[in-house]
């Protein structure tokens, strides 16, 4: 589940060399200069189980994006949307703190299956 | 050049340091008061509360967490002092090496005293030769004028992008902070001129530009590479210190060097210290010149970066050298200021007779006689006595 | 904003507001303390925020070079001085926008586990607190040493199990009960202290705000379960914290200007501290005869805590004027 190659190449500081930089290569005291680039790297090969979320019987009371430890519950105009698959590490708290029951936890092994669909 | 009439004044050397922060005037002090550097704290808090200074002055609950706010205040952007001494400085040691690792050049002021224990608050240098490892640029001086001109020095120095290291300043507690001295000062503009404007470097308070200061490096591991980087940026400081003081002399017609030599030309015998105990050594020297011994004296004045070369080449045609540290490093061969002399000696290829002398732990007075019993002793074994191996012990008690 | 003016709001109202966190954390599956931050974080709104860090599981998983979960700028330095770092990072803030080298205005927080709150950290919180510098403390309370492998804290509840409060023959897990590190920061007479739980997320976005918004320190203590060190399941965090809510163990309240406010009162849904108990492996060995009493203890001291905290609330409503708030704030 990880896009590696794809997404380092939007980022602002380049650093797809950097297991081979020297002591003249780093930013001076180890300093990260691009906020959040965390989000290339992906954390969605931790999950066993993944959530699905069932379009009519959310009601959108939108607990699930607040409650996600991973950003991973995307959201646009006030509605959630979709999960981040790149993120998820599959925790289950999404599904567990559904009041409406909308959302599942499925076998890591369908999820190829599933997006497809 | 040299300025024109300037006023000398009569203060003491915490008073000279205070005057040297009030015109540098940082962004922020966060400090911690202790014995013996308390008046610089004190009479910064007294600038602050006439509003002689625009510094934003942080009354910390110790210096744990004075250094801990000068890395904050240094990685937002702020040009950062602080002073201590002794305890103090041992408590912030562990963040000292977090200063120098995140490159952040603050400017500390370090009175020196001794460590516990038992508990003594008069001077040696066991504090500041607990951090030698830190990671931190290390300057002594002797005196109050030294101690002054080092703090306006440091800005140019510390903030230099091949540098940009911490950097602290040394000078003896009670015996320099607290006796008054002669001092000509800078003035304000002067001071301020020198040290220009704080280069910008990316910073906390940079909202179009976040950054992470301080990340964790347990996984991947560059560890390694950043520590190199700070002895290469430790390396380069030796120039750009000397740079410095060259500008220096420019303006003052005062002449620095990191080793400051007297009458080293055709010595035969030479001791080597730091700080207030050069002043006695120098009168020493004169006498014993008189008689026609050939002593000469070595002033330490850059420790960290230590000037390897600088010292093999001084001591390139003496025949005894007496290496005196106000510290000990127990159970090693010697106190850390004979180890790094020997080793300059060795790396040189030079073999030089060096004998260590501890001198002065917690106070104890260095008389002119007790110096020059070190050279006479330098002198016999320049004629063929036997240099002892171990430490020789100054003035101890029943010894 | 005035902190009196800042009302609850619909989760529709919070979704709008920036994630200042981004994914590809490390943090284990199920952790509270991302989602505290989160939502903590929601409070700041659009504001730049500069975040100083202790030593910790959120520290070593989010800033794994060169890697940076931060999408503000942050600064980490040791573990007991993340308070002392952010007051250095608030002078220098006050002194650079003086000079108008800095324009923009930024919200300052400071963020520990409860090992770097309650036990190593507290003298930089408490002297943070005390020179009152515009900036917000924030505990994310697991309970334990978690990050270096379960050791007990000044906050792990007492019997529970940790590494260095093993259960063995003679010893049932931690002997004693824990400080009350929200009544610590309260007597430090600031603006604003509050005790808050994810699991109630707008009650903690709208404390947050408060927090940020108060005129000086502020210092927020929120309860963050940790499924490794609780020895429970990963998607029983949010359920957990909000039984502990319900059991009077962990009450939601507020001190503003010394007035307390219960924030929520469980009534008649109240439920007992062994329910919560028998859901975490840490508390396993208390449901045996010989520890039983453990369980009934805990349970005692909590209904005493309630009781005081709305004796407490009782007796301070009627301070707190505004005379006595300006009274608190230090010279310019």
């Amino acid at each position: 589940m990880t896009h590696k190659d794809k997404t380092t190449k939007e980022m602002k500081w380049d650093i797809s060399g950097i297991k081979n930089w020297g002591p003249g290569d780093h930013e001076l005291g180890s300093i990260i200069p691009e906020a959040g680039n965390a989000r290339y790297y992906h954390t969605g090969g931790w999950r066993t189980e993944f959530p699905i979320r069932d379009e009519e019987t959310c009601t959108q009371c939108l607990f699930c994006y607040f409650f996600c430890p991973d950003s991973s519950v995307l959201a646009e105009n006030q509605k959630v949307t979709d999960f981040d698959y790149d993120h998820c590490k599959g925790c289950g708290i999404c599904a567990k703190e559904c009041p409406a029951d909308a959302i599942t936890m499925h076998p890591e092994s369908e999820l190829a299956e599933r997006v497809k669909k | 050049m040299a300025q024109t009439e300037v006023k000398t004044l009569a203060i003491t050397g915490n008073g000279a340091v205070s005057l040297a922060m009030k015109q540098v005037d940082p962004d922020v002090v966060a400090a911690y008061p202790i014995t013996p550097q308390t008046d610089v704290v004190q009479n910064f808090s007294q600038y602050v509360a006439n509003g002689d200074v625009k510094a934003e002055f942080v009354t910390v609950e110790s210096e744990h967490s004075a250094m801990s706010a000068c890395i904050g205040s240094a990685g937002a952007g702020a040009r950062t002092m602080t002073a201590t001494s002794s305890a103090g400085y041992a408590l912030m040691v562990e963040v000292c090496f977090v200063a120098a690792s995140m490159r952040l050049p603050i400017i500390m002021t370090t009175v020196n005293r001794a460590l516990s224990g038992p508990i003594n608050i008069h001077c040696d240098h066991s504090d500041s030769m607990l951090g030698r490892d830190s990671g931190w640029l290390q300057i002594y001086n002797e005196d109050g004028q030294e101690a002054y001109d080092a703090t306006v020095m440091s800005f140019p120095i510390a903030e230099h992008k091949d540098v940009r290291l911490p950097l602290m300043n040394m000078y003896d507690g009670f015996i320099i902070s607290g006796a008054i001295g002669p001092l000509k000062p800078l003035s304000a503009e002067q001071v301020q001129q020198f040290i220009g404007q704080a280069p910008d470097y990316p910073k906390l308070l940079d909202a179009k530009n976040p950054v992470t200061m301080g990340p964790f490096d347990g996984l991947h591991g560059w560890y390694f590479e950043q520590k190199i980087a700070q002895n290469i940026a430790m390396e380069n400081a030796l120039d750009v210190i000397q740079d410095t003081y060259d500008r220096f002399y420019e303006l003052t017609g005062r002449r620095y060097e990191h080793l400051m030599k007297y009458r080293m030309d055709d010595a035969e015998i030479v001791v080597v210290v730091a700080n207030s105990a050069a002043g006695t050594a120098r009168a020493v020297v004169d006498k014993l010149r008189n008689e026609g011994i050939k002593a000469g004296l070595i002033k330490l004045r850059t420790f960290r970066p230590f000037p390897v070369k600088l010292y093999a080449e001084a001591l390139a045609d003496v025949k005894v050298v007496g290496v005196m540290d106000r510290a000990d490093s127990f159970g090693a061969p010697g106190g850390p200021l004979y180890m790094e002399v020997l080793t300059s000696l060795y790396q040189e290829g030079q073999c030089a007779k060096a004998v260590n002398f501890i001198y002065g732990l917690g106070g104890r007075d260095v008389f002119p006689q007790n110096i020059e019993d070190v050279y006479r002793r330098l002198d016999a074994i320049a004629k063929g006595e036997d240099a002892p191996r171990e430490r020789i012990y100054v003035n101890a008690k029943g010894m | 904003m005035a902190t009196q003016e800042i009302k609850k709001q619909s989760p529709k109202v919070y979704i709008d507001r920036p994630d200042h966190l981004s994914g590809g954390h490390r943090l284990c599956a199920g952790c509270g303390a991302p989602v505290i931050l989160r939502q903590v974080l929601m409070g700041a709104g659009d504001s730049p925020v500069v975040i100083s860090n202790a030593t910790g599981c959120v520290e070593v998983s989010t800033t794994i070079y060169p890697y940076t979960a931060w999408k503000d700028s942050y600064i980490h330095s040791a573990f007991e001085n993340a308070a002392a770092t952010i007051s250095g990072v608030e002078a220098a803030l006050i002194s650079l926008k003086k000079q108008g080298k800095v324009t923009e205005d930024f919200k300052l927080l400071s963020v520990a586990g409860d090992g770097g709150s309650y036990d190593i950290g507290l003298q930089a919180i408490s002297g943070a607190l005390e020179r009152y510098h515009d900036i917000v403390i924030l505990c994310y309370d697991n309970g334990a040493y978690m990050n270096t492998g379960f050791q007990r804290s000044a906050a792990t509840p007492k019997g529970a199990w940790t590494t260095t409060s093993p259960v063995g023959k003679v010893r049932p897990g931690k002997n004693q009960q824990r400080k009350n590190l929200t009544e610590i920061a309260i007597a430090h007479n600031i603006p604003y202290v509050a005790q808050a739980s994810p699991h109630n997320f707008r009650d903690l976005i709208y404390k947050a705000e408060k927090a940020f918004a108060a005129k000086g320190p502020a210092f927020l203590n929120v309860l963050s379960p940790c499924p490794r060190g609780w020895r429970s399941k990963e998607s029983d965090s949010i359920q957990l914290a909000e039984a502990m809510v319900k059991s009077n163990y962990w009450p939601l309240f507020e001190v503003e200007n010394g007035v307390y406010k219960i924030n929520y009162d469980p009534k008649k849904r109240k439920g007992a501290v062994a329910d919560w108990m028998k859901q975490q492996g840490r508390f396993r060995h208390l449901f045996t005869p010989e520890n039983e009493w453990i369980v009934e203890e805990t349970q005692e001291m909590t209904d005493y805590q309630w009781e005081r905290l709305k004796a407490m609330e009782e007796a301070t409503a009627r301070f707190g004027t505004q005379e006595a708030a300006e009274a608190q704030e230090p010279a310019e």
